[in-house]
């Protein structure tokens, strides 16, 4: 099973228990009026978020037990990789992103392949402090450094890919805490795959509210510090290029 | 002569250990481990001057600690080898949770294109 278009968008969005905002966030991705499909990873919701994406228009990849987000987006990336699609974005479903940068994250995939849409980046008012700034400034400097381009926010879930990332993804993405973001991401990066940053705004969260707890970030910051340590050390992954691919098969 | 208290007990883990495989509820991998571990301490119960001798070879002065410190690596390594299984199974579940999920979105979409045809027996 393959689309028939291959200019078509995947736009994967890790559910856990989100039903009060995943319809509108579906909707409004839709709504935007350009080639996207939405694929709703139902991370093992006890609530009524499948149904609410499938109603609100999306593809639903319901999981049979929770795997956080790393886990939800590897299966999104297999979906992706299975239907041929060549570009895919990930967006938060408590819609803390705006469907209408979308675009700007995606045209970053034209010299890079993965583009990152990214807080801070001199746009918007999202700010941090503390021991979690701290660990966010840390992070985004040796990532930084690794990947030859300023890059300021590396935990950011507003991340696209092109085939040859996805195919990266699927070699390597951690379902473990941070996994999803920042070993995925140094992993890719070492294995060859060049990244990009676009700056966007982030919009308030429809439900909860960011911690600002001291303790919580302090712990923060040791996981990252510890997960960027183990993603360093990591084996490299050989990507098969899909463009190679396709031209040695013909 | 022998520690019988000792030796019964061994006797005893061994004779577990044979009936779970006998049943299947052991896999030989792990089995292999504990008859192992159980026949040495057999041999070691019914002849407790062994430990003396080995003790006095490799240098350990009091022979119960020889004994110590090998359970305990041995846990250990147990111990380590059930994490790295455990891990394996747990990305063996993952990968086929994944693989379940596009199985079910892909067949749904199928069956939705047939008018839902015979692919869903519960008509609405």
């Amino acid at each position: 099973m393959k689309i028939l278009d291959s200019t078509r968008v995947l736009v994967i969005m890790p559910a856990w228990n989100e039903a009060e905002s995943v319809g509108n966030t579906v909707r409004e991705v839709l709504s935007v009026g350009r080639p996207y499909d939405v694929l709703v990873v139902n991370d093992g919701s006890t609530d009524a978020t499948a149904a609410v994406a499938k109603d609100a228009g999306a593809t639903v990849l319901t999981l049979p037990f929770n795997l956080g987000v790393g886990g939800a987006m590897r299966a999104g990336f297999k979906y992706a990789q299975r239907l041929g699609y060549q570009r895919v974005i990930q967006v938060d479903a408590d819609g803390q992103h705006d469907p209408r940068n979308i675009h700007e994250v995606l045209a970053g995939l034209e010299h890079a392949d993965i583009s990152i849409g990214a807080r801070f980046a001199d746009r918007g008012d999202y700010s941090v402090s503390g021991p979690r700034k701290w660990a966010m400034q840390l992070l985004a400097k040796v990532i930084s450094a690794l990947a030859k381009t300023r890059l300021t926010d590396v935990t950011s879930g507003f991340r696209a890919a092109n085939g040859r990332a996805i195919n990266q993804y699927l070699d390597h993405y951690p379902a473990e805490y941070l996994g999803d973001t920042i070993d995925s991401l140094v992993v890719a990066i070492r294995s060859g795959c060049r990244v990009t940053q676009v700056p966007v705004e982030m919009r308030p969260r429809q439900g909860g509210t960011p911690s600002h707890n001291p303790v919580k970030s302090a712990v923060y910051l040791g996981r990252s510090v510890f997960a960027l340590m183990f993603a360093l050390t990591r084996k490299r992954s050989t990507i098969s290029d899909p463009a190679l691919a396709a031209k040695g098969a013909v | 002569m022998g520690n019988w208290p000792a030796f019964f007990l061994a006797l005893a883990i061994v004779g577990v250990v044979f009936e779970m495989l006998r049943r299947k509820k052991l896999r030989e991998k792990y089995a292999a481990l504990w008859l192992f571990v159980g026949i040495g301490t057999l041999v070691l119960a019914a002849f407790p001057s062994l430990l003396t001798i080995v003790a006095e070879r490799v240098g350990v002065q009091l022979p119960s600690n020889l004994l110590f410190i090998i359970s305990i690596l041995l846990l250990l390594g147990v111990c380590l080898h059930l994490s790295w299984e455990l891990s394996v199974v747990e990305d063996e579940t993952r990968t086929l949770a994944e693989e379940v999920a596009i199985l079910r979105t892909m067949v749904e979409g199928m069956s939705a294109q047939d008018g839902d045809a015979p692919a869903t027996p519960t008509t609405k």
